[in-house]
């Protein structure tokens, strides 16, 4: 190695630890936060207390929110991969025009800004008559969340060997049992990997959801938004470091059944 | 297999393309034509209202100027992390990808809230430089455009990073030791070798990241405030606070046009890339 060479990757690993801890730093901030027993965020915290954790229970409409965050994602997230993987094998297996031009279509709310969608979807559903908070939020978030599932189990299909379902037929398996047994635990990391993006990114939403609730249902980011907004104190921290854990949790689950390697396949 | 089998494939692509036709392509193609349609017929008033007030252009500004600052920053931050994940084995590895992929996970709220506790002027920025010497006394970082770039890059940085290192990774290691071996300098091997070749992820990662930072709205209404609109802000206001749909519909426009000509830049570039390979 020459000097260079050796400043150059001096600097990469550098910048790798000054990556990590910035991209850490509003987590450690979270967590330090929430233990503190200031209400004002003086940080390091001048002692330690559990009372914010306390406080979390005493906020109303909290646990309503998180419901109903829970309930639109894993449902929203459940229609968009049965429709995004039906999709996905017709692109695959297909020889009809246009197929590069439907994957583009079914990926392209990634790219569009989320307000947009969200005031197109607001004055669409008003002249449709749909009014009500919770199916509008689910109509909305299968948009949200379909580009994650095609985006992947697309990719991943690509890749599948189909002779394999005629192989399993020859050997005696019915259609059902072929693509039971030999696509589906294929698909399977492609199904965990965009299943968990597509239910996070739902949970995350906040630009469309806005544009969808009412005084009585609120998505979680929104409940949380009003918090931060009305009353900014280490409360939020707590709940905060809540979903941190939480995330931590699917994570290591992630882990194991895919490998962290795979979720990062972006 | 016959072709007729295959061609009734498409029925299992309709449910999934209906939807999204019906949810969120014609309310998204009804957006714009109301944009530019009057009481008489086909009309671009509405944007040459906007566009001939001196307010507008300012929030234009304000929001390209930041998703500039914040794409050059993740980029600048984001190549050598890239290169140092596809190299990283171990501890080293696990930490990259957790630092990566956990932050993702975790709402744009949450991390907003942070950054306005770190922003703050007792905020640990302001007594980190403090105590090197660099300010000589504490300052307030929250509510100023430099608090904002810097929470915008922490929340979008993985996108720069993440396609970046998915091309990193695909290049085979022994194409620069080639390079070294026949007498390459490490500056040549770097223009001529990973610079080509990673090119394609750094204009899907720019592109991801000006994108997002165009279009975002909860990171400047934490972090800098109402004083400060940008594009997307506006749009956010108009509707929800303003009740001004027609000024709100007309912003809203606006930022599709800049995102449509975001995709279709970086698809003509990494095309381009591509073929000058």
């Amino acid at each position: 190695m020459t000097g260079i060479e050796r400043i150059t990757s001096a600097l990469v690993w550098a910048m790798a630890v000054i990556a990590i801890i910035f991209l850490l730093t509003p987590l450690v901030v979270t967590v330090a936060v929430s233990f503190g027993s200031s209400a004002v965020f003086t940080l390091p915290p001048p002692g330690w207390s559990l009372r914010w954790y306390e406080r979390v229970w005493t906020i109303r409409g909290l646990w309503a929110s998180l419901l109903t965050s829970v309930q639109i994602a894993g449902l929203a997230t459940a229609i968009s991969l049965v429709l995004g993987t039906l999709c996905a094998i017709a692109l695959v297996r297909g020889r009809f025009a246009g197929r590069d031009a439907i994957a583009t279509f079914l990926v392209s709310p990634l790219m569009v800004p989320g307000l947009v969608v969200g005031i197109a979807m607001l004055q669409g559903f008003k002249l449709v008559g749909l009014r009500e908070a919770w199916p509008s939020l689910l109509v909305a978030h299968v948009v949200i969340t379909m580009p994650y599932v095609v985006r992947t189990v697309l990719a991943s299909l690509s890749l599948f060997d189909f002779t394999l379902i005629d192989a399993a037929r020859t050997l005696g398996c019915s259609y059902g049992q072929a693509l039971r047994k030999v696509m589906v635990p294929a698909l399977a990391p492609a199904f965990l990997t965009s299943g968990m993006f597509a239910f996070l990114a739902s949970m995350d939403n906040y630009p469309v959801s806005i544009f969808f609730t009412d005084a009585w249902t609120k998505t979680l980011p929104l409940q949380m938004l009003q918090l931060v907004e009305e009353r900014p104190d280490p409360t939020i921290a707590a709940i905060s470091t809540g979903l941190i854990v939480l995330a931590i949790m699917v994570l290591i689950i992630g882990d194991r059944l895919v490998g962290l390697r795979r979720l990062a396949d972006f | 297999m016959s072709g007729a089998r295959l061609d009734r494939m498409i029925w299992l692509a309709l449910p999934a393309v209906a939807y999204l036709a019906v949810v969120y392509a014609l309310p998204l193609l009804w957006l714009l034509g109301r944009s530019v349609t009057g009481p008489d017929g086909v009309t671009i008033a509405q944007f040459t209202a906007f566009f001939s007030d001196p307010f507008s252009w300012r929030v234009m500004g304000n929001t390209l100027r930041i998703a500039f600052w914040v794409t050059l920053l993740s980029l600048v931050i984001g190549y050598p992390v890239a290169i140092a994940m596809a190299r990283a084995r171990g501890l080293m590895q696990v930490m990259l990808l957790v630092a990566m992929i956990l932050p993702l996970s975790i709402g744009v709220v949450v991390k907003a809230f942070a950054w306005q506790i770190v922003l703050r002027r007792d905020g640990l920025i302001s007594q980190g430089l403090v105590a090197s010497g660099i300010w000589a006394e504490p300052q307030r970082l929250l509510f100023t455009e430099t608090g904002l770039i810097v929470g915008a890059t922490n929340v979008f940085l993985p996108f720069m990073i993440l396609p970046i290192y998915s091309v990193v990774k695909l290049i085979d290691p022994r194409l620069t030791e080639a390079g070294a071996t026949l007498g390459a300098s490490p500056f040549y091997r770097f223009r001529k070798i990973l610079l080509p070749l990673t090119l394609p992820g750094i204009v899907s990662g720019s592109a991801f990241v000006f994108s997002m930072a165009v279009s975002m709205f909860v990171i400047p209404s934490l972090l800098i405030g109402d004083r400060f609109q940008t594009l997307a802000t506006l749009t956010g206001r108009s509707y929800l606070l303003m009740r001004n749909e027609a000024l709100g519909s007309t912003t809203a426009v606006i930022l599709l046009v800049i995102a449509v000509s975001i995709v279709v830049l970086s698809t003509w570039l990494s095309k381009r890339v591509g073929r000058s390979l």
